[in-house]
């Protein structure tokens, strides 16, 4: 049973890590949100599992959140929103897929020698999951440095903090007011970049970040 | 009964008082009287306090834990031999300051900016020498640092103060930083920073050779060794004359205490490769520090270069002790360490001396530039005979104090012989070398100084209309001046003061001084050298005076004051004098053509024309053009760089933050 259950969120864990790159080649606004959607039904099904493995009730408040906020309501809005701004739906990456393809896999083999490396004393379920999440939260942050386009910065924003409820959860005895606050924290980031990027499209009628920098007279 | 410790810390306490006071009281007249009046009773009474300690039974040691401060550590505080000295050094230098300051301070056009830091700077410098944990120490360095800023700031609006301000606070906070890395060594990764458990540790290896670096930059920046001087020469004149009798006569000696009860004290015995280190650096700072005070022309900053040489001969004394103390020679290491501390006394009364010095002229003509002084003999009769004295002792001549340190640490450059490393015994000789240097190119810059300042005819209207000044200055020039006189004929007393310092800290004490016949010093052995310095002065005495008789006597014509001769010109100016830079010249074609690139250049008119010919002489600081200006010419390439991430875009600054992000893992995933 025991080693069933470790398998189950092993591979939980994984399915995240692989759709955190599949975000990295989307170059499409609306199929971004779909698989960010699809990251986080796996992160409300990874996080659930561990609810039941652990026996700790109130991590299914943390799935329903996760399930709920990222994969219907926050997928859902940022369609309407990118419906209501009218705005061109292709994302300009500054590096080709194939690079930043290969810069993930030497992401994910540095988070796991260090995770396999500081964690050695861990036990080993914390230890995969601690260092899927390190992986994911690299990835996000790979996808928010790659693309130029502020909503896809938005998306990659909220996939790193997947990545650090993956972490939180992994680890036994994490309150539940934590969880909550990153939830609420997440929701309000979305509700403040969302009014920006209305703010960005009303001013430049685009929500390239480049334009910003025209904006200040920088560059081009 | 408070004990001794708690009785200096009180006069701390009480001197950060008036320093309070005197934020309110710095708009009244009567502010000058009364603030220095208080510093004066203060520094005296702390200064007589630990000195009968100190010929007493100077053994004792006191401790003393204040609740202040980090609230896991407090504040230790301690009181033995080694900063009983340093506090009779200092508050003497101190209550003359202030004694000075009585008549000096009522010629000061902005009192508010001195009187409240001149309290606080005093008492700074006692809480360097009270302190026993890493943490007081640095926080009254700090406390010390800041405040004689302030005072380097006093005249903010002079030209070149604002610059001299700006380069001092910097050097101030690297050489603090080197100090806290240092404590961060010694303190190892037990992490206790009481100087007791400090002490009690074994230090070795490549720890105690980066504590002695990073002592010598620390405390060597403040104190002045060459190349860490370039702050010195700009600060100390910078500050108000009393001021800078006290940052450079006192205010260095701070700094070589730390290096000594690090080095010293804390660190155990050294090995003697770092005594290499020190005397070079010690002979190097000597030859340098005077030859830049002979290109100077402004008196102040002539005296504060003489200061760096002065440093110089201390820290020879001082890695001679080093060398010693290594192997295992006790007694020759004592009088090395006795020399460097008799030295360290010596230094803090004629410097003080020559700034007041200096200080008195410059209230009576406005002028620190010698080619704009002269004559001042005649108008200043008092002030020219103590400077004259202070020239004549830092010039190391006897019979005052300054030959009797410089004989002394002679005597050890001369017990070299015995050390067993032949690297040492050929360098030391060599440092001798560059002492003796040294030593004569003091006395002729002195000539150059004194000369040229009150002697000769004036050079300008300034000087022609000079008077003396005031009785409190005189008084406390004439102070020091009797006692430069006085540690010179009786250098026995000094020494056997000194013998509980040397004992505490090298464990050995020279013989008693006092016992011996006729007054005389026998640092080792009779057969090696001796000195009486009452049977010199006699000799003085007796030959002056039968001189003069002579010349009275057997002179055909009475004294008479007859016009100059102007070697053959019509009207002869003042300015075709012989000035200090004309006496300059040989040694500046000597020494200054390789160490300062110095070029003489003459423009003559083209034959038929009336104009004057030219001369111009050319000087190189090259410590400051090759070392100091190459690191600011990095720092300002690298942050002209730097300058664009100001201005990133979003994804930018994402970037910046996720490849440092990753560098650090990569470094932790290399070293883990």
């Amino acid at each position: 049973m025991h080693s069933l259950a470790f398998d189950i969120s092993h591979s939980l864990a994984g399915t995240l890590v692989l759709i955190s790159f599949m975000m990295l080649y989307q170059d499409r606004l609306y199929s971004l949100f779909n698989v960010f959607a699809l990251h986080a039904v796996v992160l409300a099904a990874s996080v659930a599992w561990q609810a039941m493995i652990q026996n700790a009730p109130h991590l299914y408040v943390t799935a329903a959140i996760a399930l709920v906020f990222k994969a219907i309501v926050i997928p859902v809005a940022l369609h309407r929103i990118i419906r209501q701004l009218g705005i061109h739906r292709d994302i300009e990456t500054v590096v080709g897929i194939g690079p930043t393809m290969l810069a993930g896999m030497g992401l994910v083999a540095l988070s796991m020698v260090i995770m396999l490396r500081v964690t050695a004393e861990a036990d080993a379920l914390a230890r995969e999951d601690l260092a899927f999440a390190l992986s994911v939260v690299l990835l996000s942050l790979l996808v928010m440095v790659t693309r130029r386009n502020a909503v896809s910065q938005v998306v990659g924003f909220m996939s790193l903090e997947n990545g650090l409820v993956l972490a939180a959860t992994g680890a036994k005895g994490m309150p539940l007011v934590v969880e909550i606050s990153v939830a609420f924290s997440i929701l309000i980031a979305f509700i403040v970049i969302g009014i920006f990027l209305f703010r960005i499209r009303e001013r430049f009628d685009s929500v390239d970040v480049g334009d910003l920098d025209r904006s200040r007279g920088e560059r081009g | 009964m408070m004990s001794a410790a708690a009785l200096q810390l009180s006069y701390v306490g009480a001197l950060l008082a008036v320093s309070v006071l005197a934020v309110v009281l710095a708009r009244w007249r009567i502010g000058n009287a009364v603030i220095y009046g208080a510093t004066l009773l203060l520094c005296s009474a702390a200064g007589l306090g630990v000195l009968r300690a100190l010929i007493g039974d100077g053994a004792a040691v006191e401790r003393l834990v204040l609740p202040i401060g980090l609230p896991w550590l407090g504040a230790h505080f301690r009181l033995d031999a080694l900063s009983a000295f340093f506090l009779v050094v200092i508050n003497l230098g101190g209550a003359l300051a202030s004694l000075y300051a009585l008549g000096y301070g009522r010629h000061e056009h902005a009192p508010q900016r001195v009187l409240p830091f001149f309290p606080a700077f005093l008492a700074g410098m006692n809480m360097v020498l009270l302190a026993d944990d890493a943490f007081s120490y640095l926080l009254s360095w700090e406390f010390m640092s800041l405040a004689s800023w302030a005072l380097v700031m006093a005249h903010h609006r002079q030209s070149g103060n604002a610059q001299a301000g700006y380069v001092y606070l910097v050097m101030a906070s690297f050489g603090t930083l080197a100090l806290l890395l240092a404590f961060g060594f010694l303190a190892g990764p037990a992490g206790d920073y009481g100087f007791d458990a400090i002490r009690a540790a074994p230090h070795s290896g490549a720890a105690a050779t980066l504590v002695l670096v990073l002592m010598l930059l620390g405390a060597g920046s403040k104190a002045g060794l060459v190349p860490l001087h370039v702050w010195l020469p700009l600060a100390h004149p910078a500050a108000p004359s009393h001021v800078s009798a006290l940052m450079s006569g006192v205010m260095t000696k701070v700094a070589i205490y730390g290096f000594i009860r690090v080095v010293f004290d804390l660190l155990g015995r050294p090995d003697w490769t770092a005594s290499v280190v020190v005397l070079s650096l010690g002979g190097v700072t000597a030859v340098m520090g005077i030859l830049y005070a002979l290109m100077e022309r402004d008196l102040k900053r002539l005296l504060a270069y003489s200061t760096i040489e002065n440093v110089g001969i201390i820290f020879v004394g001082l890695g001679l002790a080093l060398a010693f103390q290594a192997n295992g020679q006790g007694l020759p290491a004592a009088l090395a360490f006795t020399a460097a501390l008799f030295h360290i006394l010596n230094h803090s009364l004629f410097k003080s001396l020559l700034f007041f010095g200096a200080g008195a002229v410059l209230v009576a003509t406005g002028e620190r530039n010698m080619d704009r002084l002269g004559g001042l003999i005649h108008r200043m009769p008092a002030t020219s005979i103590v400077f004259l004295i202070g020239a004549v002792a830092i010039s190391a001549l006897p019979p005052f104090n300054g030959f009797v340190s410089e004989w002394l640490t002679f005597q050890a450059v001369l017990q070299s012989p015995q050390l067993p490393q032949w690297g040492l015994k050929i360098m030391v000789p060599a440092i001798g070398g560059m002492l003796a240097l040294a030593a004569a190119l003091a006395a002729a810059c002195f000539v150059k100084a004194y000369g040229a300042s009150f002697l000769s005819r004036p050079r300008s209207p300034a000087a022609e209309n000079a008077q003396e000044v005031d009785r409190f200055s005189i008084a406390a020039m004439a102070i020091l001046a009797l006692l430069c006189l006085l540690a010179g004929v009786f250098p026995g007393l000094v020494m056997d003061a000194l013998a509980p310092v040397s004992a505490e800290i090298l464990h050995i004490r020279l013989a008693g001084q006092t016992e011996l016949p006729w007054l005389s010093i026998v640092p080792i052995d009779l057969r090696k050298g001796s000195y009486n310095g009452l049977l010199v002065l006699a000799f003085i005495a007796i030959s002056a005076t039968l001189g003069f008789l002579a010349i009275l006597r057997l002179s055909p014509h009475a004294v008479r004051r007859a016009p100059a001769w102007g070697c053959g010109f019509a009207e002869p100016v003042p300015q075709a004098q012989y000035s200090p830079d004309s006496f300059a010249q040989p040694i500046r074609r000597v020494f200054g053509t390789l160490l300062f690139r110095a070029r003489d250049h003459v423009t003559m008119p083209p034959p038929g024309s009336v104009a004057p010919a030219k001369f111009s002489a050319e000087l190189h600081d090259l410590v400051w053009e090759n070392l100091y200006g190459r690191i600011a010419a990095i720092i300002e390439a690298v942050s002209t760089r730097l300058n664009n991430m100001q201005l990133l875009s979003i994804r930018g600054y994402l970037s910046l933050v996720f490849a440092t992000l990753v560098a650090l893992l990569v470094v932790i995933a290399i070293w883990a």
